[in-house]
């Protein structure tokens, strides 16, 4: 996937809304890429976590809005855990699905899961889904 | 000895082996485990928008319910819910605004300002029973199991609320020994089993399963123990379609460390309800001369 980078394409306010949602400041990922790394989602992201936090850094919010990367995260802390910059990416990946979430869009819709989907599932992996996934 | 504990959702329909192998076994250790009264779901994921407060009610109303019951601990045996209900009282603990505000919100019950420690069973083992309390119990020593012990994402991230540091497989591999059985060196240990990604991207959390199973192959262990009814669900439960799609190449049945507890300790095996794991785990329990 190609990126177009702008004056237009830019959000400047990008990175202070995802401060504010996740309490990190992106800017100060040195793109490393031990995230991407250490991500046991990363082989089926569209755009590994690095990158991910490389087009946050620049205010690419709109390039950002329809990838998998964050609705293939687990939440799962490993990138968190690991990041020599101390930043939780975990934490930046929920600010980018609440971006989307609080437009009323979800990324799953309960209704149209399989009758085995729900017999079988663990009730925690119906809640933390729904809490992750649905608006 | 009496604990309060909190059970979770999962414990009470889906992962009853998880709970009632633990209730069983603790009362041969000498501990009663007193579930707390109205509890209620704790949200299962702790919620990592700094905005979103109303999602630590639920488990700050939990962390109420046991401070009213007078538990200065409250012990905790599903690895999701341990996590929720710990971060949700490291917020009530630690961050004064935010604890005002959800006082304020909660004007029907008492204020809390984080003063009931949660506790993870596994901790609970180490730190007040010891190993040599569980060792003396044992009547039927699990020689020759080679158990791969596996934590998970939410028992050691993130650190504040991690039972041992990540990388560290202590807690386990020390009850296991004290249990009998062989702890293989197993680097999975760790991995993330693709959680509730088994809604979202099933077959990218089937993939992240797949990985786990074959490196506890690969470690030459024969069971997987874990804590957490969803690493139960998409490791154990999901193994057979993982086998017909060859994801992976062998069976390795997983068990809640609290059933092969109670096979240690020489409980009855209808406490472990062991219907409720995958069929493997029959067999394989069978196959070791276990009459289940």
């Amino acid at each position: 996937m190609s990126v177009l980078i702008l004056p237009k394409t830019i959000n400047k306010d990008f990175v202070q809304k995802i401060k504010e949602l996740s309490g990190q400041d992106v800017r100060v990922c040195f793109q490393c890429g031990t995230c991407s790394g250490s991500c046991p989602m990363s082989e089926h992201m569209e755009f590994s976590p690095r990158k991910v936090m490389h087009l946050a850094q620049l205010a690419m919010g709109d390039s950002l809005v329809n990838l998998n990367t964050y609705w293939a995260c687990a939440s799962c802390h490993t990138c968190s855990v690991r990041c020599p910059r101390g930043i939780d990416i975990a934490r930046v990946m929920e600010a980018l699905r609440q971006i989307t979430l609080r437009k009323n869009i979800n990324f799953i819709e309960p209704s149209k899961m399989s009758a085995e989907t729900i017999m079988g599932a663990p009730q925690i992996a119906m809640v933390a889904g729904f809490r992750k996934m649905t608006s | 000895m009496k604990i309060n504990y909190y059970p979770g959702c999962t414990l009470k329909s889906k992962a009853k082996n998880l709970e009632d192998a633990a209730i069983a076994s603790m009362k041969v250790l000498g501990v009663e485990m007193e579930e707390i009264d109205r509890w209620n779901c704790c949200g299962a994921v702790y919620s990592l928008a700094e905005d979103d407060l109303i999602h630590q009610v639920a488990p700050v109303r939990d962390l109420i319910r046991a401070k009213e019951q007078g538990s200065g601990k409250l012990t905790v045996l599903c690895s999701m819910c341990y996590n929720t209900l710990a971060r949700a009282n490291l917020i009530m603990k630690t961050d004064g605004e935010k604890r005002d505000t959800i006082n304020r919100f909660m004007d029907e019950e008492i204020d809390y300002f984080g003063e009931v420690e949660v506790v993870h069973l596994l901790s609970f083992l180490k730190d007040e029973l010891g190993w040599d309390k569980v060792r003396e119990k044992v009547k039927a020593p699990l020689t020759g199991v080679k158990v791969a012990p596996y934590y998970g994402c939410t028992l050691q991230r993130p650190a504040e609320v991690g039972i041992e540091p990540m990388g560290s497989y202590e807690l386990m591999t020390e009850l296991f020994e004290a249990l009998g059985a062989t702890v293989v060196d197993f680097p999975a240990s760790a991995y993330c089993c693709g959680s509730y990604q088994v809604l979202g991207m099933p077959d990218s959390a089937a993939d992240a399963a797949s990985k786990i199973l074959n490196l506890a192959g690969r470690s030459g262990a024969e069971v997987i123990a874990t804590s957490c009814p969803l690493c139960e669900f998409n490791l154990g439960k999901k193994q057979q379609g993982l086998i017909d799609e060859k994801k992976i190449s062998q069976n390795i049945p997983t068990f809640y460390f609290t059933q092969l507890m109670a096979l240690a300790l020489g409980l009855a095996p209808d406490v472990c309800h062991f219907e409720l794991n995958d069929s493997n785990a029959v067999e394989f329990l069978k196959s070791k001369n276990y009459s289940v």
